[in-house]
């Protein structure tokens, strides 16, 4: 490979090296920073973008091409500003209401910070699904689907069952969500396991089935008797899960529940011993055949499981922030998920922390919108970009001149259509 | 794998002959029989009668006389039909002409459900027909970007992100050019999606599907972003217009088919002209074979000097153009401007359309109409009074994808190398 560049002298020749240099051999070997800098490489391609679409730098670039850039940088540092205190809170503010101590003031001067964690909670879940399944070697491109279907199954039990104490409800609500979503997923992972229909195709064509499956239900059986749109009837109070405190902070127990599950799911694949089965399938199918390991069986569970994670995300919505439900009630989540699966490299920790960020990202660009008039779409824009960094390191390796590392897996790789 | 060379360009043929395909294809015939008499005939009073229009509208050289007839005569004879094909398919199989029998066989069952539905009104067949044909058209030429990409041996799964950003494109240089320079750009606009497709998968050896999710991201990001900032803000950013439909001289005067297929814009003409000649480049020019081969055996194409690399770029970026001109179409051939996310999962209809028709062109096409079909009658259900909630029409398409994939009715093979980087040794 060209841009493999070949180390000029090995440790014992070259005693002489700087700590630096050292220190920057070492950063170079850390899994964390290819992520790390095409994070950073997404955010600074973002800003460029927004500095190209100011349109008074194309004003003042006729006078002066230094204003211009002046104005561009102003344009990007508003944007990425607004973002900050969309997704942290505006510190001056929360300084402010601290010395005022009013209570409702500081609640809402930090509720942006609050808000941001509600925002990661589908993303953990979703991106969760994505992860275990590329962990058995499976491209889970139907969170997305599986998503409303656990939202539909949470939103039934929700609304529909009446006079139960909210430590039976809330669980079952979720299980419902779960049992939604891994319905989604099983079929895909049947028809891989035992015709090797390629469950890309499967999952990308079970996702289009259950928005016009959701369409048709919410027009349906689970529309709201008084109203004419196509929304559920709002769920039981029982089942929603709780909040931690006052409005307008919407933080709810669904936070924690995803945490859980995260650490639920490390601990299912890497101290289990049906874990390791998965991983096996994932990451040499011929040898966990020859193993004697049921690659069927494995395939199937995986499918839904995953599809139980992103139903878990869906379900999550609806009983922790909407309480009902209506047609576009996501807008990508699914495909948000395969970048924060891949970024946070399959790996549980690696997941929430990527989730973290983009469910951060979302909520502060929605202040943004407001206040710089930036339009929230460029953080699809950025998460693209970021994407391709991290899938490609290749890129990122170039244009920051890192040494490759040995022994490190760099990409996950899904088998063809082919099988 | 030296030694396997020489067979592994020979498919493995699907089996015609298999009982059980024999016995399933049988019985889906003679299902459909049964749903005709047991859902259609019994709900149909005897005496009513069905009346077909057959101009499309718009052009008005010819008046045909409207079709009348006896709704419940016309079903009796659809359903015996199909139970004629059911029976021999079961005793004695159709062997290899068993596709062409299906369609023949749901063609007559569609017809027995139009027939139905129109019990005693009014239906307009010639324009039905001629709007199944419109909506075929960007789900064709999805399908054909993804025949160009996958015949090489590339997924892409970004044909729906290739598609919106086209078409956002296309309305914007069309404002401000004129629509042949939208049109252009466009086309360009998939070309270059289709360039960073092709370096991260083929150069970077990125995983395509995860280099084509990247594609889609970017365009739903990007197209929203910008109509978002400018193209909402400046209604003159956003008034492409579209192309004027025109007919074709001779072809338009072909009773009843001419109306429907020979007086639309340039996207349909386009869609018809690439179809035939991917159809011919693919199948019978030394550009075709090596295309393929690259797809299905690419250290074999290698070895007989073909450089795998620049053929699949070249692949890849016609079927990004390819994609940039269905994008196209749903701005300067349907509405004249553009709309946030208005492509609306029609690319990925378009990857079924490709997987339905086992990625060959005219069976893109067959994909296309059918899906055309679902997607246009959908919207006409409410108007027939028929009571199937559209929605389940909709997800029809999606449905029969996977049971093809399945390979319970038949099998899709997909070329050998798909999805696979190649790595030169």
């Amino acid at each position: 490979m060209a841009e493999r560049p070949k180390p000029k002298a090995s440790k014992e020749t070259q005693p002489d090296r700087s700590a630096v240099k050292i220190f920057l051999d070492e950063v170079a070997k850390a899994p964390l920073i290819v992520p790390v800098l095409a994070i950073l490489s997404g955010l600074i391609l973002g800003g460029l973008i927004v500095a190209l679409t100011t349109e008074e730098v194309y004003a003042v670039w006729r006078t002066s091409p230094l204003d211009a850039i002046r104005v561009g940088w102003d344009a990007a540092m508003s944007a990425y500003s607004a973002l900050f205190n969309g997704a942290i809170g505006n510190p001056a503010r929360i300084a402010e209401a601290f010395r005022g101590g009013d209570a409702l003031e500081i609640r809402r001067a930090i509720n942006p910070f609050f808000e941001s964690l509600n925002k990661s909670v589908p993303y953990i879940f979703a991106g969760l699904a994505v992860a275990l399944g590329f962990r058995a070697g499976l491209f889970n491109i139907g969170a997305e689907g599986q998503l409303f279907m656990g939202a539909v199954g949470a939103v039934w039990v929700g609304f529909a069952l009446t006079g139960v104490p909210a430590i039976i409800h809330i669980p079952l609500a979720l299980l419902a969500g779960a049992l939604g979503g891994a319905l989604w997923g099983f079929v895909p992972g049947l028809l891989k396991a035992k015709t090797g229909g390629h469950e890309v195709i499967n999952t990308i064509m079970m996702n289009y089935i259950a928005f016009r499956l959701t369409e048709y239900l919410l027009r349906g059986p689970l529309q709201r008797p008084d109203s004419f749109n196509p929304v559920s009837p709002f769920i039981q109070d029982s089942a929603k899960l709780p909040r931690f405190f006052e409005d307008p902070i919407r933080f709810h127990l669904g936070f924690f529940i995803a945490l859980a599950v995260a650490y639920g799911v490390y601990w299912l694949l890497f101290k289990t011993r049906w874990g390791f089965d998965l991983r096996t399938v994932g990451a040499n199918p011929n040898a966990a055949r020859y193993a004697g390991m049921n690659i069927v069986v494995v395939t199937i569970a995986a499918m839904s499981l995953s599809g139980a994670l992103a139903g878990l995300a869906g379900a999550n919505e609806v009983l922790g922030l909407n309480h009902n439900l209506a047609v576009a009630f996501s807008s990508g989540f699914g495909f948000d998920s395969i970048a924060l699966a891949l970024i946070g490299r399959s790996h549980p920790l690696g997941v929430v922390l990527a989730a973290l960020l983009f469910g951060t990202l979302r909520n502060g660009a929605i202040q943004m919108q407001v206040s710089a008039g930036i339009p929230i779409d460029i953080i699809s824009v950025m998460q693209a970009m970021i994407l391709a960094f991290i899938a490609a390191p290749a890129i990122i390796r170039t244009i920051y001149r890192l040494r490759v590392p040995t022994g490190v897996a760099d990409e996950i790789r899904v088998r063809g259509w082919g099988g | 794998m030296a030694t396997s060379t020489a067979t592994t360009v020979i498919k493995p043929t699907v089996e015609y002959t298999s009982t059980t395909r024999r016995f399933v294809m049988g019985g889906i015939f003679l299902a459909l029989a049964a749903v005709i008499w047991l859902f259609f005939v019994r709900t149909t009073d005897p005496g009513a009668i069905t009346t077909f229009g057959l101009n499309p509208g718009g052009s008005t050289q010819f008046e045909y006389p409207d079709w009348v007839f006896n709704s419940v005569n016309m079903l009796n004879i659809l359903a015996g039909l199909a139970a004629l094909a059911g029976g021999y398919q079961v005793a004695r199989g159709f062997g290899k002409r068993t596709n062409l029998v299906l369609s023949l066989v749901a063609g007559a069952f569609i017809f027995g459900f139009l027939t139905w539905a129109a019990a005693d009104q009014s239906l307009n067949l010639a324009g039905l027909l001629r709007s199944t044909l419109q909506r075929a058209v960007p789900i064709t030429l999805g399908a054909l970007s993804g025949i160009l990409c996958e015949r090489a041996g590339v997924v892409n799964i970004a044909i729906e992100g290739m598609m919106l950003t086209a078409a956002m494109v296309s309305a914007l240089v069309g404002s401000l050019t004129n629509l042949w320079g939208g049109l252009i750009a466009g086309i360009l606009a998939g070309g270059l999606l289709a360039l960073i497709h092709a370096i991260l998968s083929i150069k970077y050896k990125t995983d395509q599907i995860v280099s084509g999710t990247v594609i889609n991201i970017f365009s739903i990001g990007i197209t929203s972003f910008i109509s978002a900032k400018f193209l909402q803000k400046y209604e003159e950013l956003n008034s492409s217009g579209t192309f004027p439909q025109f007919e074709i001289p001779l072809l338009s005067k072909i009773p009843f088919i001419g109306p429907i297929a020979f007086d639309h814009n340039i996207f349909m003409y386009g869609m018809f002209l690439f179809l035939i000649v991917l159809h011919f480049g693919l199948f019978f020019t030394r550009w075709g074979l090596r295309l393929r081969s690259v797809g299905e055996h690419p250290k074999a194409a290698d070895t007989l000097g073909i450089n795998v690399f620049r053929t699949r770029y070249m692949a890849v970026i016609l079927g990004g153009m390819m994609a940039g001109f269905g994008g196209a179409y749903f701005t300067l051939g349907s509405v004249g401007r553009f709309d946030e996310v208005m492509t609306a999962g029609r690319g990925f209809i378009g990857l079924a359309a490709m997987i339905f028709g086992n990625w060959r062109p005219f069976g893109a096409f067959g994909a296309g109409l059918l899906f055309g079909f679902a997607d246009m009658l959908a919207s006409k259900l409410a108007i027939l009074g028929v009571q199937i909630p559209s929605e389940f029409l909709l997800m029809a398409p999606y449905i029969a994808t996977m049971i093809v994939l399945a390979g319970v009715v038949g099998r899709s093979q997909a070329p050998a190398a798909d999805g696979k980087p190649y790595e030169k040794e």
